[in-house]
């Protein structure tokens, strides 16, 4: 369908991860075990996400989206995402960066469902951007470079159509399609429904642009109103608010797209899958996947000039929970065919060693290079390990 | 106040309803006390048959095509049954190109390619609109702006293009043809596209351009031809009645609180179904009378299908006796009838 969703779609859900891996760093500082307390300090932090901004932002990195293009299908995306994170010093083993991709789709496709208007995804979008540009503000040339992407990012997006803009809508839906993943905060917030629906309002403001319905007008052969009626709307609504800001600073209007998780838990990002899993796996498997030359030219290209972790490292990893929890969590009772409510931990290592895919990827991409070590001081026979699955 | 429809049985479907303008078709055939649904999911259209006693369903899938390769993950747009005095032709509109199968989905009659250029530019490249016009012509939409007729002989596979109508540029939405019957009625056919514009056509060995209704750069998503009346629903939510030949504007609804995403006409009794992405299907009453040039729409009843953005919604019957309607990331058509 649309060719030109690539960009909105990895910027979006680039943010939602940010947002994400920031709160769980941050709560590390904060948990009672003395054993984590400290190890991802303030600037640890910082480094993580300037570095995944750093990428994300790049000139080389938004050109190739930016190209008219098919999506991506789940596992590119996933690729792609968590190259992204790998461009920290952080790693995610791939359960982790499951569940995380898992809370990045169902935060993003809650945002496209309640769009008011396709034009909104836009301000949505601008949303997440304002958001990261906050987190790496201490950067003035990361700053520049998000400022520069969004300029980019405008100049591509606000001359199209709503015609356009709703075909790009449908085509993330269709991406979306059948993920019914539960979350601990949206249902906890009430915003999704038991069997992982989203809940939709029949109230509030109509979108910019729109009338409140209710209302019949008939006129005359010369334009002319000479008649009114009005008739049961079956709804509450109110006229639309004013139009958020398209520059590149301004009141956006929506909530959506803002940072939903900077006063969660680790309960609050718990998940729960509630589609048999056939569904999924079942997009994945539509025809042969022409696009895969083209994703993995993206990935070589990210790889090419990304820092390759050594294969040869020894053994040094040290493995950090970003959802500790408490081992008798009793979890949401769900129906009894679901599968049980299970507590996921996230788990980030700060690790020398890769052993995810995609290193094995990069590893037939690129050379392998020699890395200056990271502050590996910190601690390397620090082991945090929670593991209650 | 009495409700005017109650809720039936769902008929289940193998797959869900993807987010897409018009986004369910019905076929009724009487004389075998059957009616056929169509649901689109991606690149596959799911076909259900029901018969009128409830109790037997049976299902078929049919997946989208490209050139030589039998199936295809090029992504479906749109499926609709065309219903000719001679035959019932089933066209699905994709990425690649036009299919049309026997009503049953039984065996591809036709296949036709879409022009794609051989870099990707932006723009994207699909077919969606679909109308059958008078004895013979089954006219599609193109996302160029282009309206492709093709030339139906009354049995075989013999289809072909016979006129390219280029009025639009912006990509085609949707298309309807007159229904109520009546060989009076001078326009045949109604197109529109993502500006809004609706283009009023005559049908015959060459398409003749009747008038030109510009949009206010608001999307209209389906369109409806009754007795000369145009019925357009848009993107802001809104309804609006014009004179086809003239392009007089009648009335307009404030009907829906967001994008309208199908419209549907009983021809019998000028009842009209519209259905959009807030939760609801609304069913009004249509009074025209062309001699006196007058329109009258009243509304009559609304259905909340919690939580479920409506992507399609139909009437099941030409009276309007019954509707059906999916939503999207729905696995079922749920059903209506008057109490």
């Amino acid at each position: 369908m649309s060719l030109r969703t690539l960009p909105l779609l990895v910027i979006n859900m680039g943010g939602e991860m940010l947002y994400i891996l920031d709160q769980r760093l941050r709560a590390q500082n904060e948990t009672d075990d003395k054993a984590l307390r400290g190890f991802w300090s303030e600037e640890d932090r910082k480094r993580v996400l300037n570095d995944i901004v750093r990428t994300m932002f790049s000139k080389a990195f938004l050109e190739e989206l930016m190209k008219p293009q098919d999506l991506y299908s789940h596992k590119a995306l996933r690729c792609v995402l968590t190259r992204l994170a790998h461009t920290s010093i952080m790693r995610l083993n791939p359960a982790s960066m499951d569940r995380l991709y898992d809370l990045m789709t169902m935060a993003l496709k809650h945002q496209i469902l309640l769009c008011p208007r396709p034009r909104d995804f836009l301000l949505i979008s601008f949303n997440h951007i304002d958001a990261i540009r906050e987190m790496v503000t201490d950067s003035p040339s990361l700053v520049n470079q998000i400022n520069d992407a969004q300029r980019q990012i405008i100049e591509m997006y606000t001359p199209l159509s709503d015609g356009e803009l709703q075909l790009m809508r449908q085509t993330l839906l269709a991406l979306f399609q059948d993920f019914h993943i539960r979350v601990s905060i949206f249902l906890k917030e009430k915003i999704q429904n038991p069997d992982g629906r989203f809940v939709l309002s029949t109230s509030g403001p109509v979108p910019h642009g729109s009338e409140v319905p209710g209302l019949i007008r008939w006129f005359n052969s010369r334009g002319r109103e000479v008649r009114r009626r009005e008739f049961p709307s079956g709804g509450c609504y109110t006229s639309a608010v004013r139009e958020g800001s398209f520059d590149i600073s301004g009141d956006r209007v929506t909530r959506l797209g803002k940072n939903k998780y900077s006063a969660t838990s680790a309960e609050d990002t718990r998940t729960s899958d509630t589609s048999k899993n056939t569904s999924k796996a079942k997009q994945e498997s539509v025809g042969p996947n022409p696009l895969a030359k083209e994703e993995l030219n993206l990935l070589a290209k990210l790889m090419g000039g990304m820092e390759v972790w050594s294969l040869a490292q020894a053994d040094t990893g040290i493995r950090v929970n970003l959802f500790p929890t408490d081992e008798d969590d009793g979890g949401i009772s769900v129906g009894t065919d679901e599968p049980s409510f299970g507590v996921i931990n996230i788990q980030a290592t700060k690790d020398h060693q890769a052993n995810t895919e995609l290193t094995r990827i990069a590893a037939e991409f690129t050379e392998q290079q020699d890395q200056p070590e990271g502050p590996s001081n910190k601690g390397d026979d620090l082991l945090a390990m929670m593991d209650d699955l | 106040m009495a409700k005017m429809y109650h809720k039936e049985k769902s008929i289940q479907i193998k797959s869900s309803a993807s987010a897409l303008y018009n986004n369910l078709s019905v076929l009724r055939i009487a004389p075998r006390c059957l009616t056929y649904f169509t649901v689109v999911h991606a690149n596959v259209v799911n076909m259900v048959s029901a018969s009128w006693d409830g109790l037997n369903y049976s299902h078929r899938q049919l997946q989208s095509k490209e050139g030589n390769v039998a199936t295809s993950s090029s992504l479906i747009m749109q499926a609709a049954w065309c219903v000719l005095p001679s035959r019932d032709l089933l066209v699905l509109t994709s990425q690649k190109g036009i299919q049309m199968y026997e009503s049953d989905g039984s065996i591809m009659v036709y296949w036709h390619a879409l022009e794609t250029p051989e870099t990707p530019t932006a723009q994207a490249v699909f077919a969606r609109g679909i109308a059958a016009v008078r004895e013979k012509y089954i006219c599609v939409g193109v996302s160029s702006g282009s309206v492709l007729v093709f030339d139906v002989p009354s049995k075989g596979s013999n289809i072909t293009l016979s006129e390219v109508l280029e009025e639009h540029t912006e990509a085609i939405t949707d298309m309807a043809s007159e229904c109520s019957g009546s060989m009076e009625c001078i326009a045949d056919l109604v197109s529109a596209d993502d500006s809004g514009l609706l283009c009023v056509w005559k049908s015959g060995g060459d398409f003749q351009l009747l008038n030109k209704i510009p949009g206010f750069d608001t999307s209209c998503s389906s369109l409806k031809l009754w007795k000369g009346t145009v019925i357009a629903g848009y993107g802001t939510g809104q309804i609006r009645l014009y004179e086809g030949v003239t392009g007089i504007l009648h009335a307009e609804v404030n009907a829906h609180a967001r994008w309208i995403y199908s419209l549907d006409i009983a021809p019998f009794t000028g009842l009209l179904l519209s259905a959009a992405e807030d939760s609801l299907v609304r069913v009004w009453h249509l009074t025209i009378t062309p001699e006196t040039n007058s329109v009258e729409i009243e509304h009559l009843y609304n259905e909340c299908v919690t939580d479920t953005q409506i992507c399609g919604a139909k009437f099941c019957d030409g009276d309007g006796y019954a509707f059906a309607v999916t939503g999207y990331d729905l696995s079922e058509i749920i059903r209506y009838t008057q109490a």
